[in-house]
């Protein structure tokens, strides 16, 4: 398994929107790379063939009913929001196309 | 300590319904108990005195109106921070949401109020669940009752200290890689980790949903099983949650081990172990034989394996079920002009070093390029883990382990993550395996500091767990803290 | 477009679309909230739909139904065992950060659409159909967005098309047959003003006889038929444009400004995303039974484009005609059920007639739907039966609809009261011809020197003694007969 860089940490924090300062960087750049270092002996176990277990215990997905239950009240929605324009989320501008 | 604050859940419920006691008086002792000892314990993050006086008073009223009192009727119970609770702010120990109050209550609360326990409060936990010691709690520190200078255990660190200090009867806790398990082993207390998909999901703040279960932490392996009887069950909010019948758990309390067959899994006692901790699991092996059980000895060929699997899947679906925290909708959100500051910045500011150390190792492990070596290898290796479980239970009924490598340990006594990541090599495979599994404590160290030994079951045979446990508990008894 | 014709000289266009089409159920994906268009904001949530800590997803039967027609309806494969995957991105308008979606295990692949292209059906495969749920809605303004989650949660399903579209007219023309086919069956509303149907087109240019895909532009946001050609044109003129002014294209995302009619590119390369897909561990794996597959397959009506070829093959219908008549099932259905009434070959033909310059002319006056015709198909045939055998003409016939419509009366009754059957007698129309001619000697005699347009004179006299009821062809056979040309 390839090692860790910095960059990659970086770009890694990047993904997740996580705001870290130089030294939060670094520790995680040595911490992030013991640990996959521990785990590298994962890679010579052999798993030809065997099915990746997604669920613990087997069962199917269960399927709703499509009935319409009422909503939270928009109060209720909304009370914990922390910044809003009536019934509307208010956000810093979305610069056009910086998500899907 | 004697008095109320020690009653089991029987008691409690006996002596109300035969009007000796009121849920009001034993409410107000535990409430006077909170006050009095839990600025040193630490164990609750919120309280809702008032919440539980309209509970306890509702039993009251049903008593006196001859109404059937439901099995928890005046049970005073503390929640993990992790379970989400309508009205009552609900953080998982986080910064990131602070003061969130939630429109909702999870399933487990509506069966616990349905059930008539009193919710006294919430207790502390490391922040969503991630940790062995409850110290990446954001809020405050928790200390073991047993040693105020040791950790409680984690990430039910609250739940476990609350209950051994006698400040709730009874709690629930989560248990994602043995966060119920391992600070009842610190607490000598029981702690109960379900068959995943026994308990209902709903309202649980998510840290690795195909991992996650919600269980019992109590000072009785009865008192487990009566709660654990009131929120388990089918829920239709909760896609993973099991549609299967729900045995009557008490009646295996007094059923006794004569003839089951008990493996110890080799693996499990090759390693590191505290002597002490050996000592005491030698001390219930002899006691579970002289009851009855059969030993037997069984290899996990695959368990070395489980703390890397453990420690890709859980950060990866972290990683996922935490990105929700952005400071838009609810919770904390940072000073920022554009929207990626936003993000970055709420996030960074709100989430503490260990949530984001996972969170950075989930991320990396799920990119594209990445998924094939780490993900999917750890769902590959988490099957071989499950099939040697399988194989196992062919010949017995039960597995007995430590629950820990060793007793609680003192505050910021672990060096690096790792250092932490490597005590819990004894309960995540469960986890993986979806099994259940319980602590129960069989011995103190010369130190006073309780063992706990671990059972694990068959899928849905938690009676069994129950009555394997009682007969260790009523072997080997430790008492409640000093 | 004469430039983009001269650019298309050696180059061809490959078009692969994505369509986005909103499942018509009562409530969300993954919840019970309900939908509705224009309910006032953040007013159809819940804890799922808000990605509140501790909430989960339960899957909507319904949303499973609905895909699974517009799969069987396509003859796509349909996976026993599908899954729902979670694609992350941030973004205010998705509250968890990550879309409920299907990734590596979709439920419909291999399947196709039919399309009418210039009269004659073309086959597009589908790479896949899946299902997802809709995210919310931003607005703009000024240096914030404002976020309403009502539509957060809504079932989709995504139709990925293969890139074997060859031009915008062809795009255009998909988007209209997954509109009409998703409408037939009732699996969308498909309303496009309220984004039922929204489209995502995949463009790129290669030299023709070229085997290989050139370097493909996204353009995101096209939502009406309209959009789809001209945002396409304009992205291949694009291409083109490059191309021949020696640069290159590149791969990019590009969003679609039906305003300002151009595109731009939506994200710059150093924030290109990783989606880090893996299997939704809060949905086990979706069983899709053989009874509900069954009840699926026993509830699909005749499609569309099957309508269209059997109305020309069978029935005679002209290819325009039966395009119109496919362009709604409710105009389908009535053409079926005037058919069944009158069940005589080769008259589908004429019936088509009737619906759709009559009837529609009609409807479309009064501002109404086929399926609130005050004229039942029954009704329809018992006119063109009249005509048909001849008991009026086709110009009383018309008189005769007229009032039917209006009136409910049955028109065999009205021709009855009115007396206004067509004299076919032969016996009868010789009587009056002989009648007409013997009072026009002079127009006779000069008709019979030479003077053919004096025909008409006699026609119109006939007609004149019979208040236009004479049967015209006979007339004319009759007329010749006696005046001997
Ligand atoms: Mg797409
Ligand atoms: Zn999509």
């Amino acid at each position: 398994m390839p090692s860790l860089t910095r960059k990659e940490v970086e770009e890694i924090a990047l993904l997740a929107r996580l705001h870290m300062d130089e030294a939060a960087l670094a520790r995680m750049e040595s911490e992030l790379g013991a640990i996959l270092e521990h785990f590298s002996s994962i890679a010579a176990v052999d798993t030809t063939d065997i099915p990746p277990m997604t669920h613990a215990v087997p069962i199917e997905l269960p399927l709703r009913v499509d009935v319409a239950f009422p909503s939270l009240d928009a109060a209720d929605a909304l009370r914990a929001v922390p910044k809003r324009d009536g019934d509307l989320i208010v956000v810093p501008a979305i610069i056009a196309g910086s998500g899907e | 300590m004697s008095g109320v604050e020690l009653w089991s859940i029987a008691d409690i419920t006996r002596r109300i319904a035969a009007g000796e006691v009121t849920a009001a008086k034993i409410l107000t002792d535990t409430i006077a108990r909170i006050t009095e000892r839990d600025g040193e314990l630490g164990a609750y993050l919120a309280t809702d005195f008032e919440g539980a006086q309209t509970a306890a008073a509702l039993v009251d009223a049903m008593r006196s109106a001859n109404l059937p009192l439901g099995p928890l009727a005046g049970v005073p119970i503390a929640l993990k921070d992790m379970i989400v609770t309508k009205g009552v702010v609900t953080t998982a120990g986080s910064k990131i949401l602070d003061g969130w109050s939630p429109p909702y209550n999870a399933t487990v609360v509506e069966r616990l109020r349905a059930a008539g326990a009193v919710i006294v409060g919430k207790v502390n936990c490391d922040e969503f669940g991630m940790g062995s010691s409850t110290e990446n709690s954001a809020y405050k520190k928790t200390r073991n009752p047993w040693d105020a200078t040791r950790v409680p255990g984690g990430s039910s660190g609250g739940s476990s200290a609350a209950v051994a200090a006698g400040l709730c009867t009874a709690s629930l806790g989560t248990d994602t890689g043995g966060s119920i398990r391992q600070p009842a082993a610190f607490c000598g207390v029981v702690g109960l980790k379900p068959t995943y998909g026994r308990v209902s999901r709903w309202g649980i703040v998510a840290f690795a949903s195909s991992l996650d279960q919600v269980g019992p932490i109590a000072r009785s392996v009865a008192d487990a099983a009566l709660v654990l009887q009131a929120i388990s069950g089918h829920d239709p909010l909760d896609s993973t949650s099991l549609a299967q019948p729900v045995p009557q758990f008490s009646e295996s309390i007094a059923a006794g081990v004569t003839g089951l067959k008990v493996g110890l899994p080799k693996e499990y006692f090759a390693g590191e172990i505290d002597p002490e901790i050996r000592a005491a699991l030698d001390n219930t092996v002899a006691a579970l034989k002289e009851k009855g059980a059969e030993i037997i000895e069984v290899s996990l060929p695959h368990t070395e394996l489980a703390l890397p699997a453990y420690y890709i899947v859980a950060p990866a679906e972290a990683s996922s079920n935490l990105a929700r925290y952005d400071g838009i909708r609810y919770g904390t959100r940072a000073d920022a002009s554009d929207l990626l500051d936003l993000y970055c910045k709420t996030r960074g500011a709100g989430f503490g070093p260990e949530v984001k150390r996972r969170i950075m190792l989930g991320t990396y492990a799920l990119r594209s390029g990445y998924y094939d070596a780490y993900y999917k290898k750890a769902q590959q290796i988490r099957a071989l883990i499950k099939r040697d479980f399988d194989a196992a239970f062919e010949t017995v009924d039960v597995l007995l382990t430590p629950t820990t490598p060793a007793p609680a340990f003192a505050f910021e006594s672990k060096a690096t993550p790792l250092d932490m990541y490597l005590g819990d090599i004894f309960t995540l495979a469960c986890n993986l395996a979806g099994l259940p599994g319980m602590s129960v404590p069989c011995g103190l160290t010369k130190n006073r500091l309780p063992i706990g030994a671990q059972l694990l079951g068959k899928p849905l045979d938690e009676a069994t767990l129950i009555r394997t446990g009682a007969v260790i508990e009523s072997a080997l008894a430790i008492g409640a803290p000093p | 477009m004469t430039e983009l014709a001269q650019l298309l000289k050696d180059f061809e266009p490959v078009i692969g679309l994505e369509v986005h089409v909103q499942l018509a159920t009562k409530s969300k994906a993954f919840s019970a909230s309900g939908i509705e268009f224009g309910a006032s904001p953040n007013s159809l949530t819940d804890p799922t739909v808000l990605g509140l800590p501790g909430s989960l997803p339960v899957f909507n039967k319904a949303a499973l139904e609905l895909a699974l027609k517009l799969g069987v309806a396509t003859g796509s494969q349909i996976r026993a065992k599908s899954r729902f995957a979670r694609k992350h991105y941030f973004y205010p308008d998705q509250p968890k950060n990550y879309q409920i979606t299907q990734f590596d295990e979709p439920l419909c692949e291999n399947g196709h659409l039919d399309l009418i292209v210039g009269g004659a059906v073309k086959r597009v495969k589908l790479q896949r159909i899946h299902l997802e749920e809709d995210a919310g809605k931003n607005t703009h303004v000024g240096a914030f967005s404002h976020v309403d989650l009502n539509r957060a949660g809504v079932p989709l399903c995504e139709v990925v098309s293969a890139p074997e579209l060859t031009s915008s007219e062809e795009a255009a023309e998909f988007m209209r047959a997954l509109h009409r086919l998703v409408r037939w069956l009732e699996i969308s509303e498909a309303d496009m003003e309220k984004g039922h149907l929204r489209c995502d087109a995949n463009v790129s240019v290669r030299l023709r006889g070229e085997d290989r895909l050139g370097t493909r532009t996204e353009l995101k946001n096209i939502n009406s038929f309209r959009f789809v050609q001209n945002a396409i044109d304009h992205e291949i003129a694009r291409q083109l444009r490059l191309i021949d002014s020696g640069g290159r294209v590149e791969r990019e995302t590009r969003l679609w400004d039906a305003d300002l009619g151009q595109s731009a590119p939506m994200r710059s390369k150093e924030e290109a995303n990783d989606y880090r897909y893996f299997p939704d561990p809060d949905l086990p794996v979706m069983v899709v039974e053989g009874a509900l597959m069954g009840n699926i397959l026993r509830s699909l009506p005749e499609l569309p484009v099957a309508r269209f070829e059997r109305y020309q093959k069978i029935h005679n219908v002209t290819a325009d005609d039966a395009r119109t008549l496919i362009s709604d099932r409710a105009l389908a259905e009535y053409f079926d059920a005037a058919l069944e009434a009158h069940p005589k070959d080769g008259s589908g033909r004429t019936i088509a007639n009737w619906m759709l310059t009559e009837l529609l002319g009609a409807l479309n006056k009064a501002g109404i739907t086929i399926a609130q015709s005050p004229m039942p198909p029954q009704r329809l045939i018992s006119l063109v039966k009249l005509v048909e055998e001849g008991t009026i003409s086709g110009k009383i016939g018309k008189e005769i609809f007229e009032e039917s419509y209006r009136t409910g009366e049955d028109p065999a009754a009205i021709v009855e009261r009115r007396g206004v059957q067509q004299i076919s007698d032969e016996a009868m129309l010789w009587a009056v011809v002989e009648k007409v001619v013997s009072a026009s000697p002079k127009q006779t005699t000069d008709y019979q020197g030479g003077k053919d347009s004096l025909f008409g004179y006699f026609v119109g006299q006939v007609m004149k003694e019979t208040q236009g009821r004479a049967n015209p062809v006979m007339t004319t056979d009759l007329l010749r007969k006696r005046l001997g040309r």
